[in-house]
């Protein structure tokens, strides 16, 4: 009896755990395919406005107001998805809540408080305010909700790099919970200053390809010509710039990550042995537990990538793992290698192509090509789905690579899952999906829509501010 | 067990005290949120009229909002174990609320983006139930904190969504359902202009004493099962006297055209109603209907004082500035509004988007 009643508790656990997972992932991927426009977007729609401000040239004013639209529009959806993200720690992860509250739901409150209050109000301002407040208020509060939603990643990205890399903490001996000791050391801690600025570069590049890619859209379209030309321009400039920062950032983290996860650094390449002047392999066909049937790598290259040196050593998964069962007890410390090796590649990847888009544009600006390449136009409309795919392979392969550790090196993710039925975690997964599935459709039907719209771009023709807004 | 015996020290009791706070500003700003939400349907004849209602709150209600997540992320950093308790056990009840949060968030930014009946119906169907859900359950579950729920050793959840909806607790979201409801018309009769604001004060006038009854039902109720449980009785009693007195004085306020008043008293109400029963809570957070025993108080779920103490350093400096600049847009946004040409001779202009 005692017997059977371990085996369905078990059994139970094992389901809970799983859909809670799921439900974290679908969840946290969907809110982040918005996210990322907003801060970026939110920025480049206050550099057009600026620019409207400072020239008084109506064309930025009519490229204002149309990105302006599509930011709102996607704003809106990762402000409610983000209500879910506060809540379902403690709904499905309490045991994780309890265990990081003192440390993890600092930054969590902190943002409220500082973030959340200064982008809401001031978007408020900012949509309604208009010939209610001055320019120059108007102005500063598209700056204003901007600034807030770059403070709001950094308190985010803060409280996930102490899972990643805990610091700044004691273990409490009667309460066994992590407790906070120094916040200043999580506020700088070295895998957040990385990571925030690796965030936020991509947040921007998300802003900016989107831009370039409905500007592109609208330009070979001949739709008003002034207006997308200045649009266009300033995406390509931010594209570039932001798409080096990216890149940047990622080669600091890779090296960051062989010192303080050097699991994930192995696993991205499924390296098995441990190597001095380690190859990387650009594709690989056959499996990954080291029988491919088909290579193509790059000699030393992950050397170089890891340690910045050209025989660098990089440890295999098997002493990694070895090490680990050693200094934390029997079990297995090797996350799902092909997610890592196939997420760190696609990310890789568009990157460097998002790199390209950047500088190619660049290049045909100074050649006086641009909107007469319609070849590149059309490949910069494609383009606009890229940075959405790097950012969710990108924080796949983050959280992935940090499995089986919800909070590194302290508390297993098979611990961290609320002790619940798993009718309730099956009933919240399946609605959840369920909702996010009816409002992605909603929600790019009706981007897709605004953005195809010229009219409101007509030459001279600023539609006045309707006296109801909403 | 230990822990119990200790007193609170004085960051445990701020830190409540914020909380309360945080929830107090919740309920009063989101509060006539819903109650708008709510009352779109029955204050308009035409789509001119519930843009009206909605514009009333449109440059607000994110705002509002945030006084959510910021209580909840306060909950999460100053006492875990609140947290996970709570939201791990109210489990479906908290799903409904999120969900209805989403879709109501959506309708705001939505409906007008447009042009096509079925498209604005549809979302003014999530703006209703997306505030009339919220506004019963939030009830629901403040009842719940302070009547018990089934919390075993260890703060371990042993119930069921069923315990979650005993009759007490369905008393205390209908309480505040008739309040924000109440709340929200008296801030439309505050905002709105014309027909709206004739409508909203009507409904205003006869909503009120439905409210006062069941207000009053509630807290007869919440005074009689303290007593018979383990406390002492409604701590300061002047208070669920004095929101009830604000309460029945709405009708004659809305009647003789005190509209800011007449939003001053539900807004009193609210806030007597809600600090009544977080001081009937105090030192708990949650009550085991198992055992006094296992009830979870402010020490046993409490942060460490470290926490405690910079948080209370970032709340010190940043609150003063938050309530500046929130209280300064309903400042600018603070004239009514109207249909367009009501005013002036101008024809209302086709939503644009």
């Amino acid at each position: 009896m005692m017997y059977v009643l371990f085996v369905n508790a078990f059994i139970a656990g094992v389901f809970t755990l799983s859909l809670a997972r799921w439900q974290f992932a679908v969840t946290t991927v969907f809110h982040f395919l918005f996210v990322p426009l907003t801060i970026g977007l939110g920025l480049l729609v206050a550099v057009l406005q600026t620019a409207a401000y400072r020239t008084k040239d109506e064309a930025y004013e009519r490229a204002t107001r149309f990105f302006g639209k599509l930011f709102l529009v996607n704003f809106a959806i990762g402000v409610v998805t983000g209500i879910v993200q506060e809540f379902q720690f403690g709904m499905d992860w309490s045991r994780y809540s309890v265990f990081v509250g003192n440390i993890f739901g600092a930054p969590l409150a902190i943002e409220g408080l500082l973030a959340f209050f200064m982008e809401s109000t001031f978007l408020g301002v900012w949509i309604f305010g208009r010939g209610r407040v001055s320019n120059r208020v108007h102005l500063a509060s598209i700056w204003l909700a901007s600034l807030g939603t770059i403070l709001s990643a950094a308190f985010i990205v803060a409280a996930n790099s102490w899972m990643q890399h805990p610091v700044g903490y004691t273990i409490d001996p009667v309460s066994h919970q992590a407790v906070m000791n120094n916040f200043w050391a999580v506020m700088t801690n070295s895998t957040f200053l990385l990571a925030y600025g690796h965030v936020l570069f991509s947040a921007f590049l998300t802003g900016s390809v989107f831009m370039l890619a409905v500007s592109a859209w609208h330009v070979r379209r001949g739709h008003d010509a002034a207006a997308f030309a200045k649009s266009i321009r300033i995406a390509i400039v931010v594209t570039m710039v932001a798409s080096v920062g990216t890149i940047f950032l990622g080669d600091s983290q890779a090296k960051q990550m062989e010192v303080q996860q050097p699991m994930k650094m192995a696993a991205a390449e499924a390296l098995y042995t441990t190597s001095s002047g380690a190859s990387f392999s650009l594709l690989t066909i056959g499996d990954l537990a080291g029988n491919p049937v088909f290579q193509v790598r790059v000699s030393h290259l992950l050397s170089v990538l890891a340690t910045n040196t050209w025989n660098g050593k990089v440890d295999g998964i098997n002493n990694i793992q070895a090490a680990a069962a050693k200094k934390y007890g029997a079990g297995s410390y090797i996350p799902v290698i092909w997610i890592l090796y196939w997420s760190f590649r696609v990310m890789v990847g568009l990157g460097f192509l998002l790199l390209a888009l950047g500088a190619i544009g660049l290049w045909l600006m100074k050649k006086r090509r641009l909107e007469t390449s319609n070849v590149y136009l059309r490949f910069a409309t494609w383009m606009a789905l890229a940075p959405f795919i790097a950012n969710s392979v990108g924080w796949i392969f983050t959280e992935v690579g940090r499995q089986p550790w919800v909070v590194y090196g302290l508390l297993k993710t098979s611990n961290a899952v609320t002790l619940i039925a798993p009718g309730y975690v099956a009933a919240s997964f399946i609605g959840f999906t369920a909702i996010y599935t009816l409002l992605a459709i909603v929600e790019i039907g009706l981007l897709i829509r605004l953005a195809r719209v010229p009219t409101p771009l007509t030459e001279g023709a600023l539609a006045p501010e309707p006296e109801l807004i909403y | 067990m230990l822990l119990l015996a200790l007193a609170p020290s004085g960051l445990e009791k701020l830190w409540f005290a914020l909380i309360g706070v945080l929830w107090l500003g919740y309920f009063f700003l989101e509060g006539f949120d819903f109650g708008v939400g709510i009352l779109v349907p029955f204050v308009s004849r035409d789509d001119t009229d519930r843009r009206v209602a909605i514009n009333t709150i449109g440059p607000v209600w994110d705002g509002n909002e945030v006084w959510l997540l910021t209580a909840g992320g306060a909950t999460f950093a100053a006492f875990p174990l609140w947290y996970a308790t709570v939201f791990s056990g109210f489990y479906l009840a908290l799903l409904v609320i999120l969900a209805a949060l989403i879709f109501r968030g959506m309708a705001f930014e939505m409906r007008h983006r447009r042009d096509d009946d079925a498209w604005r119906r549809w979302w003014d169907r999530a703006l209703f139930w997306g505030s009339a859900l919220p506004a019963l359950l939030w009830g629901v579950a403040f009842a719940d904190f302070v009547h018990g729920v089934p919390v075993g050793a260890n703060a371990t959840w042993t119930g069921t969504f069923f315990d979650l909806v005993k009759p007490y607790a369905l008393v205390g979201g209908l309480a505040t359902l008739s309040l924000f409801t109440l709340h929200g018309a008296a801030y439309l009769a505050l905002k709105a202009d014309g027909d709206v604001r004739e409508r909203a004060s009507a409904i205003a006038a006869r909503l009120a004493p439905l409210s006062f009854v069941v207000v009053t039902a509630f807290l007869a109720w919440t005074y009689l099962s303290a007593r018979s449980m383990h406390h002492e009785g409604l701590v300061p009693p002047l208070l669920p006297i004095l929101g009830l007195g604000a309460l029945a004085a709405v009708t004659w306020l809305t009647r003789e055209h005190l509209e800011g008043w007449a939003f001053v008293a539900t807004a009193v109400s609210i806030v007597a109603l809600f600090t009544t029963l977080l001081l009937n809570l105090y030192p708990n957070v949650l009550v085991s209907s198992i055992s006094p025993a296992y009830d979870i108080t402010i020490v046993s779920s409490a942060s460490h004082p470290y926490t405690l103490t910079v948080m209370s350093w970032v709340a010190l400096i940043f609150t003063p500035l938050v309530l500046a600049y929130q209280s300064w847009t309903y400042w600018i946004f603070r004239r009514r509004i109207r249909r367009p040409g009501e005013a002036s001779a101008t024809t209302l202009a086709p939503p644009t988007g």
